[in-house]
């Protein structure tokens, strides 16, 4: 007689990645964000870093494993800014545990669910950097142009996409 | 409580996770508020820096091999526009030495009225040339990473420029882990800043970057003399940058809506702040003016004299040259009238005077033959009293006492020697009447 039992959407679809791949992919995200932006000032509305923790997040399906890997990729940005140590970490471990979250409830395999999702996260990303800025540190001058973040998101997700399609080739199915 | 635990795990990881970032953003920001405090602890800086001096290798090579490439393809280029950009050149050269020789000595005396003032002003004495190798990567914080660090001599603070104007600060170096590293917080982040003022109006102000990354200024109030265009230098008070180093343009100016009666005055920067490849940064600062730029502006001052004299000379030669001119015109309208005039001498004798004897310069430098010879009047054929010479002189005759013309003298009344085709003596006395 087969026991009666279920199989989450976490148990079917949850990857993992080699360490090198899990190491590498933040640090190269990091780096590629510095250099091209140098070169190429206008790419300042893309967020690679962002993007990479948006990925790891969803594939893992993990919430805790989302915020740490979150945490990590933003603490490491902070380093190389002038701002406090945090800002990045703290905004980005939310995003980390949201993503993972909504991966162990809907399919982020999907074309349009990651247009969606990639899409909002940019616009939260952008909201909690705004709040953490004005409200926990004090920075009045900081303001959030709705537009600029807007077409932040909109390059994000262009980007994300095909970015994604190139990051799965490196999961390993659990 | 194992229950709860492992069916809040999730939430319990975020919010310690949460909590201990918070934290740490609360310990920075009270660390940075204390008056005098390094804006980083040892810890973050040590964090910092071992971050940055993984970076930093990969981000120099990428650096050096885009240099490389972009070097090449600039000196193939460069080579096709040599010609015209020589050419272009000398022009500017020209034009700027022109400039340098009208402001040489209005510097000049500007610097000696401040000594006079004792007005204690810094100069540029020592800069260090840097490449830019990376950024932060993201627009909340506007920095950049040099080649060059604490090894180097870079302190934090150090006012960093280019020759279009000033760039930003060095925020933070890093002696142990990347010694030729350094971070510089550009002027237009939202947490730099400058003291400037405004070159027409001489309006001193503060200038800060905004979260776009615009230049304002936003504690001027409503002021009809501040028009867009006007040049934004620094004023030096800010402790970083010398005074006199350009910032930018006023772009626009708005009221601002957040703090009235407040002004929003938009700075466009003099220096390219989102493509920099080649920084300046200010090392040394001096009271009194480089040797090398007091012997320049003494050069323009000289060259503006020599070129002032210059001027005056070939004022007074063209007066000269003028007033000649009118002589020789006068002088010319002169013979023509005379040769207009009857000549004294017969053109059919053969015995007078060539037109090249009268142009001797003997002859012409003697007043009494420059005009030709006053002739003497012809004989007379028959004597009467009225005759020439047939008078006695003054002192013969006697007052009262008839003069009788029959006994004048009888070689005063003898005809004198056809002297019409005589040759006149120029020394002769004239006749006596």
């Amino acid at each position: 007689m087969l026991t009666p039992g279920y199989t989450t959407r976490r148990e079917l679809e949850e990857h993992s990645f080699h360490p090198a791949v899990a190491v590498l992919v933040p640090l190269v995200a990091i780096l590629l964000q510095v250099l091209v932006t140098k070169t190429f000032p206008q790419l300042f509305l893309l967020d690679l870093p962002l993007l990479v923790t948006i990925f790891f997040a969803v594939s893992r399906r993990s919430p805790i494993a989302g915020a740490l890997t979150g945490m990590t990729i933003g603490l490491l940005e902070d380093l190389l800014t002038g701002q406090h140590i945090g800002i990045n970490g703290i905004a980005k471990t939310l995003i980390g545990y949201i993503g993972a979250s909504i991966g162990l409830q809907v399919d982020v395999e999907a074309l349009t669910t990651r247009i969606l999702m990639n899409f909002l996260f940019s616009l939260l990303n952008s909201l909690l950097l705004y709040l953490i800025l004005r409200r926990l540190l004090g920075l009045e001058s900081h303001q959030l142009l709705w537009r600029h973040e807007l077409l932040r998101a909109c390059v994000n997700t262009a980007v994300a996409v095909p970015l994604f399609f190139l990051l799965d080739r490196f999961k390993r199915r659990q | 409580m194992g229950s709860f635990l492992s069916r809040f795990a999730n939430s319990l990881v975020l919010v310690l996770l949460l909590l201990v970032q918070t934290i740490g953003l609360a310990v920075q920001v009270r660390r940075s508020a204390e008056p005098g405090a390094a804006a980083d602890s040892p810890r973050v800086v040590l964090a910092r820096s071992l971050f940055v001096a993984a970076v930093s290798p990969v981000e120099r090579v990428v650096h050096t091999a885009s240099s490389a490439v972009r070097s090449a393809w600039g000196n193939y280029l460069d080579l096709r526009n040599t010609r015209r950009q020589n050419l272009a050149l000398q022009h500017e050269l020209d034009s700027m030495r022109l400039q340098q020789a009208a402001i040489a000595e209005d510097a000049v005396q500007g610097h000696r009225l401040q000594a006079l003032l004792a007005f204690q002003q810094h100069y540029v004495s020592g800069t260090i040339a840097a490449q830019v190798i990376g950024t932060s990567g993201t627009e909340l914080s506007r920095v950049l990473y040099i080649d060059k660090g604490a090894a180097d001599g870079l302190k934090p603070d150090m006012a960093v420029i280019t020759p279009d104007g000033i760039v930003g600060k060095i925020r933070e170096v890093y002696p142990a882990k990347a010694p030729h590293v350094a971070q510089v917080l550009l002027v237009s982040d939202q947490t730099a800043g400058a003291g400037i003022i405004l070159a027409k109006t001489r309006v001193l102000s503060v200038l800060h970057g905004t979260t776009a990354g615009f230049l304002q200024i936003t504690n001027l109030t409503q002021d009809d003399r501040i028009q867009p265009g006007e040049q934004v230098l620094t004023s030096g008070g800010d402790g970083i940058f010398p005074r006199g180093l350009p910032v930018g343009r006023i772009e626009s100016i708005a009221p601002d809506p957040e703090h009235q009666p407040y002004t929003a005055i938009r700075v466009r920067p003099a220096a390219n702040l989102t493509r920099l490849e080649e920084v300046l940064i200010i090392t040394g600062t001096q009271s009194s003016l480089p040797l090398s730029t007091l012997a320049s502006l003494a050069h323009g001052a000289a060259a503006t004299a020599a070129a002032r004299t210059a001027a005056q000379k070939a004022a007074a030669d063209k007066a000269a040259a003028d007033e000649a001119a009118r002589q020789q015109a006068a002088r010319s309208a002169a013979e023509v009238v005379a040769g207009r005039l009857p000549s004294l001498y017969d053109p059919n004798d053969p015995n007078a005077p060539t037109p090249d004897a009268q142009k001797d310069p003997a002859t012409a430098a003697n007043p009494r033959t420059a005009g030709g010879v006053v002739p003497h009047p012809l004989p007379t054929l028959h004597t009467d009293r009225y005759s020439p010479g047939t008078a006695p002189p003054a002192a013969a005759l006697t007052p009262g006492a008839r003069h009788d013309p029959a006994n004048a003298p009888a070689e005063q009344t003898a005809p004198p020697p056809n002297r019409r085709n005589a040759q006149p003596d120029s020394n002769a006395s004239p006749p006596q009447p």
